[in-house]
């Protein structure tokens, strides 16, 4: 029975991707239609990625050997490369996660797609009529290609196949994130959506290119990629992690330090950890459902998955000396911080979340480099439920504004005429919105809660204390302090957004006639705030008082079993009740002082943020983002764009320009032989480049006169004639 | 079937110039028959390939031999032979050819207005001289295609180019250097026949070339090699190439960037490699480093372009940087027999190189194809002018999506197996040159992304940016028309080799695995 339902594993990410192709081809006129089978085709997978996903938590024997289903694919050499997929423990969380996030996703966009504020109704009569956005379809197309990316990718039973889903996601992102390609703002120096696009496609690109080194070196010396076979081959990680090879500056390393390493790179681009985390802000100028489906639940996870995937590999190289799982602690720990002081500057909604989850990513990389990699993987999980959360209430608060702002000028009493510039994501232009959009509001105060780890009652929680306590306990005290530090940032700027939203009086007209979001925006925000609130309880730990008696840590137990195969040992962090206490006292004095700053005393409309008072510069600073995009702009942007030019000029001026000089001392040559030769030697040698410039010169002259047809002729019976010279040669 | 067999290849060949001559009996005036002869006579040889590629797949599989050989005495003086023959390399470039040249005439039919019938007579003609070079075993054969191909290429850049890109200067830098290059080649040839007395290519390497005057085996390598080069064409060689691919007429450029390019490689790996493995395993990384150069250099150029055209022919140039690594990869580990992995990592190099070669075909044959589109329809092909146009084509803008995404090496799609087998295969051998190669993967997505799709397609379109609006047909048009029928039909069977061929290689590469196990076991590999 499980058997034979692990063996529809491989149909999961089909139907999305005859969703993509079924939009593309045919329903492309008709938008319902479209979102139609686009949420038909998801909701088939979540049925299947559910299906796969339960049989496999309610049998944990699978662990000891992990289903694979693999067909030979492709030719190389002597060896034929298998593609298929698997299922283990991780794979079976991620589905369970994916499938069901998407599908929330989805439904929620078709609500939110609709004709958007940004375009001149009068160019797109028939949407308007509607009410849709004029590329709805292009738009459910896109997602759904999407959605066969991220389900892909988890169950891919190898790196390569992996890889390519990985880079489709890519694609998909890129896409959908320039959706509104044609949108440009009054301000020339905020990014617009096309360059938005470009700018993560790019900086990903970058890590990618690194990624694939690391997959062809593994695959060198692997002779294959299935995770299965070389993860479970202990001799082989060993071998991999005591050869080294010697490199420029660094010095002699191990492979698998140097694999690893530039895998992680990957996982840097994709998850946008520091130094690649610009393009994950700007991506915000997607439709707000890209956000939530791109930068919270999926494609920004998979770099985590990745790493989580290549723990094996990770754990070799460090037991091999490799410095690399501290430079992911390191890294992931840094960026968790780091991220965090920006979010507090934000003034736009969806950047505060969106540096709320490079933050959190980081927490997910802080772990996995401490070893810690089952608290990773719940806390990706979780983190996923309640960010898409976040993300999608958020979308439904700037559609309300926005809609509130539509009203507001159509009763004749909005603040400004249409020219000035409205930005319904500025929370400086809501408050009190709780009143109006009750829905939105409280699943977005459980969603937030859950952020910023909430002590007790929400799941955040339980998986973010869980990578606190494991590095606590295995004496991590830098990473512990840096992410302590960062959970008392994270409770500030969440609940500070929470007050600026959702308390108060609302600041703006458009804010007190914005109206709640239709069913089909909030009736998914429901389902995931449940999940937001319990999905903590498969990871409590048993030894917690009270509540571990009587919740379950069945994925935590499923996780360290599938572990086992991989040769991975992972000790659950005892409880300890010191590190518990600390963060639960600054997630909770994070909360205070963002009451103390935002909601004890609600801004006045056009009152600027106390905390810009207070900061001073520092606040410039990290309203600005500590000037990484000018940094960036200065040594790479620029740069290649010089260089480009300088090697056209080049190419046209020293290459081109050479060639030109050969041909011109060659027609002179000719002429020259040719009056010596006409003059003196009448039998004399002819120079063979001569003889061919002056009989291309003649060609030349044929086709100047109009007569080519006279040298077709002679060319094509020539060729009659060498044709002819067969028969009688044999 | 042994007499089909026999003649298969012959009548590939042939069949073309048998149509030529039959459009220049036929009268000036009546171009639609014309037209529509020669787009049915081409698609003979199209069937005749696609058979071909499935009798080979399924009875010569494994022989490691040429099939379909056919050796009659030519010029019995000398020893020249008509000796042709395909294996597993020749056999898709052939059908590339086949495919290329059918919608190349088919596509030429709607908008080729002026001197209609000399234009179908030498497209069928240069058709003869691109399969002939795929199939000929023996040198002079083989010398005599190469050149065949060139002289209706030339009429085609300077008769029905665009009159504002210098046609004129363009095909005669074209046919000049191509002629300057191979004429070292015959001299080479002709030594390779002092050598071994033979002109057969296959006789020549079992014998050996020069293998007691390495002096002379070596300028016989360089003299192949720069031939080739030209032809690939592998930088610093390459100056001729963004004039003829912006010169040509639509259907031209396809054929040069598709088919006419791929001639320099074939040539190397069919003449090079196996005449010349010794001076080839010395210089191999020469041909690498050029290659990586060539990747870096043309990816760079390309990004500083604002002309459409001639943008896509530098990337050319970058692409077949990743021929040229795959092949200087392979040469190099020529050095390496017996070491551990050296052998799986050239028949990747191999694989790579080769797929590359059609890849590179069908991708950037469709992209010519596209720029056709929007150039029949604006008639100019500055970047600049554009924007927007996503939301006017729509159709215009998935094919283009498809194959601009297929260039910059996309998994999913036809660019990145090609790109993928290159770097297995180099990384394997040349590490440090693969290394400094992949820079080139970022710029290619940047110069796709930046300069053709947002210039194109994204931002808001403003109608009084560009007024000059025709439809294809050349009627009046108040803004861009999407994609006709007839582009579609050029088009969309590419599109669709581009996907299959990415989720599955396999079809394509059964073929090139095979010739590169071949081909590197008589290496004794």
């Amino acid at each position: 029975m499980s058997e034979s339902i692990f063996n529809l594993t491989w149909l999961i990410p089909l139907p999305t991707a005859l969703a993509f192709f079924a939009i593309i081809l045919f329903a492309n006129p008709k938008k319902r239609l479209s979102s139609k089978i686009a949420v038909g085709g998801v909701i088939i997978a979540w049925i299947l990625s559910w299906a796969v996903a339960i049989m496999f938590f309610v049998n944990p024997e699978f662990t000891e050997q992990p289903f694979d289903l693999a067909v030979p694919w492709i030719p190389m050499g002597n060896i034929v490369f298998h593609m298929g997929v698997a299922v283990d423990a991780v794979t079976a969380g991620m589905l369970f996660m994916v499938g069901f996030v998407l599908t929330m996703i989805f439904i929620y966009s078709t609500g939110y797609m609709s004709f958007p504020g940004h375009l001149d109704p009068e160019k797109y009569p028939d949407a308007a009529k509607e009410g849709l956005d004029p590329r709805y379809s292009r738009f459910f197309a896109y997602i759904s290609l999407f959605a066969t990316g991220m389900l892909g990718l988890v169950v891919a039973d190898n790196l390569l196949m992996l890889f390519i889903f990985w880079e489709i996601m890519g694609l998909c992102s890129y896409l959908l994130i320039g959706f509104w390609f044609d949108k440009s703002y009054p301000d020339p120096k905020q990014i617009t959506p096309k360059a938005a696009g470009l700018k993560a496609f790019l900086t990903t690109r970058v890590g990618d290119v690194l990624f694939m080194m690391g997959l062809i070196f593994l695959f060198i010396h692997a002779g294959d990629l299935n995770f299965q076979n070389i993860f479970a081959n202990q001799e082989f990680l060993h071998e991999l992690s005591t050869t080294t090879v010697n490199l420029p500056f660094f010095g002699a390393v191990t492979w698998a330090g140097l694999i690893s390493m530039l895998i992680f790179w990957g996982a840097i681009g994709k998850s946008a950890q520091f130094p690649l985390h610009v393009w994950l802000p700007d991506a915000m100028e997607g439709p707000t459902p890209v956000s939530a489906l791109i930068h919270a639940a999926t494609m920004v996870s998979a770099g985590v998955y990745l790493i989580v995937r290549m723990s094996p590999l990770f754990s070799a190289a460090a037991h091999g000396g490799s410095g690399v799982m501290m430079f992911v602690a390191f890294i992931g720990a840094f960026t968790a911080l780091f991220a965090a002081t920006i979010a507090v500057a934000q003034k736009d909604i969806k950047k505060v979340l969106a540096y709320s989850t490079i933050s959190q990513l980081g927490y997910m990389f802080a772990a996995l480099g401490i070893g810690a990699w089952v608290a990773a993987i719940i806390h990706l999980l979780i983190h996923a439920f309640f960010k898409s959360l976040l993300f999608m209430g958020s979308g439904s608060v700037i559609h309300g504004v926005h809609h509130g702002h539509e009203h507001a000028h159509a009763h004749g009493h909005g603040e400004g005429g249409h020219e000035e510039y409205f930005d319904p994501q500025d929370m400086f232009n809501m408050g009190g919105l709780l009143k109006r959009m009750p829905i939105t509001g409280w699943t977005f105060i459980i969603g937030g809660a859950s952020l910023s780890a909430f002590p007790l009652i929400t799941a955040g929680f339980w998986s973010k204390d869980e990578i606190l306590a494991h590095a606590w306990a295995d004496g991590h005290m830098a990473v512990y302090w840096t992410l302590a530090a960062g959970a008392f940032l994270t409770a500030f700027y969440t609940f500070r957004q929470i007050f600026l939203t959702f308390f108060g009086s609302p600041r703006t007209e458009a804010a007190e006639h914005a109206p709640e979001s239709v069913r089909s925006m909030t009736w998914p925000l429901v389902a995931l705030a449940f999940f937001a609130l319990f999905g903590g309880f498969v990871a409590v730990p048993v030894d917690f008082p009270v509540v571990g008696g009587l919740a379950s840590d069945f994925l935590a137990k499923l996780m360290e079993m599938q572990g086992e195969f991989y040769g991975l040992h992972v000790a659950p962090a005892r409880f300890d009740w010191t590190p518990a206490l600390i963060s639960m006292t600054l997630a909770l004095s994070g909360i205070v002082v963002a009451w103390l700053v935002y909601g004890w005393k609600p801004l006045k409309a056009k009152q600027s943020d106390p905390l810009r008072r207070w900061l001073g510069p520092v606040y410039t600073v990290l309203e600005n983002k500590y000037y990484f995009d000018e940094l960036y702009y200065f040594i790479a942007v620029r740069p290649t764009l010089w260089l480009a030019s300088f090697f056209y000029l080049f190419d046209r001026g020293v290459i081109d320009r050479i060639v030109n000089w050969v041909g011109a001392f060659n027609r002179w040559l000719a002429r020259t032989l040719r009056r010596w030769i006409d003059e003196y030697i009448i039998d004399g040698a002819v120079n063979g480049v001569g003889l061919v410039t002056t009989w291309t010169g003649a060609v030349v002259r044929l086709i100047q006169t109009g007569q080519a047809q006279n040298y077709l002729l002679i060319l094509l019976l020539s060729v009659v004639i060498l044709l002819l010279l067969i028969p009688f040669g044999s | 079937m042994d007499l089909l067999r026999s003649s298969v290849l012959s009548l590939i060949v042939f069949l073309p110039v048998v149509g030529s001559i039959i459009v220049a009996l036929m009268p000036k005036e009546k171009e639609d028959l014309i037209k529509k002869f020669a787009i049915w006579w081409s698609l003979i040889p199209l069937l005749l390939t696609i058979w071909v590629a499935i009798d080979y797949a399924m009875n010569f599989m494994h022989g490691n031999q040429m099939a379909y050989q056919v050796k009659l005495a030519w010029i019995p003086s000398i020893g020249v032979n008509y000796h042709v023959g395909a294996d597993g390399l020749s056999v898709p470039l052939l059908f590339l050819t086949a495919l290329l040249t059918t919608l190349g005439l088919y596509y030429s039919a709607r908008v080729i207005r002026k001197r209609v019938k000399e234009f179908f007579l030498l497209f069928l003609l240069l058709s003869t001289g691109m399969f002939g070079v795929f199939v000929s075993l023996d040198l002079i054969l083989f010398y005599v295609f190469w050149e065949i191909g060139l002289v209706p290429m030339y009429f085609l850049i300077g008769i029905w180019g665009n009159p504002k890109d210098r046609p004129q200067y363009a095909a005669i830098k074209f046919f000049l250097y191509t002629l300057a290059g191979s004429i070292f080649m015959l001299l080479a040839m002709i030594g390779v026949y002092l050598s071994t007395g033979t002109f057969d290519i296959l006789q020549a390497a079992q014998t050996g070339v020069w293998t007691n005057a390495p002096m002379f085996a070596t300028l016989s390598f360089w003299a192949f090699f720069i031939a080739f080069a030209i032809k690939v064409p592998s930088f610093p060689f390459h100056t001729w190439l963004p004039d003829a691919h912006t010169a040509a007429p639509t259907a031209g450029s396809v054929i040069l960037a598709g088919v006419l390019l791929k001639l320099g490689a074939y040539g190397i790996l069919r003449v090079l490699l196996s005449l010349f493995p010794g001076q080839f395993a010395q210089f191999g990384w020469i041909v690498a480093a050029l290659g990586v150069i060539g990747i870096v250099y043309g990816a760079f150029v390309s990004l500083a372009q604002t002309d459409l055209k001639r943008l896509i022919a530098y990337s050319s140039v970058s692409h077949m940087g990743y021929i040229m690594l795959g092949i200087g990869a392979v040469a190099v580990a020529l050095n390496m027999k017996g070491t551990e992995g050296a052998a799986e990592s050239a028949a990747m190099a191999f694989n790579g190189a080769s797929l590359q070669m059609f890849m590179h075909g069908i991708i950037t044959g469709a992209l010519f194809f596209l720029v056709g589109v929007v150039y029949e329809r604006a008639h100019t092909r500055d970047l600049k002018v554009f924007g927007g146009l996503s939301a006017v084509v729509p159709v215009y803008y998935a094919t283009m999506m498809f194959a601009g995404f297929a260039s910059l090496g996309l998994p999913g799609l036809a660019g990145f197996w090609a790109e993928f087998f290159t770097f297995r295969g180099a990384f394997g051998i040349v590490p440090w040159l693969a290394v400094i190669g992949v820079i080139g993967i970022v710029i290619t997505a940047a110069y796709i992304l930046y300069r053709i799709i947002q210039s194109l397609f994204l931002g808001e379109y403003d109608p009084k940016r560009w007024t000059h609006w025709t439809t294809v047909f050349g009627e009046h048009a108040d803004g861009p028309t999407d994609m006709a029928l007839f582009e579609k039909v050029t088009l969309w069977p590419l599109v669709i080799l581009m996907i299959i061929l990415g989720l599955w290689p396999t079809p394509l590469l059964m073929y090139f695995n095979e010739a590169a196990t071949n081909i590197l076991s008589n290496l004794h590999f």
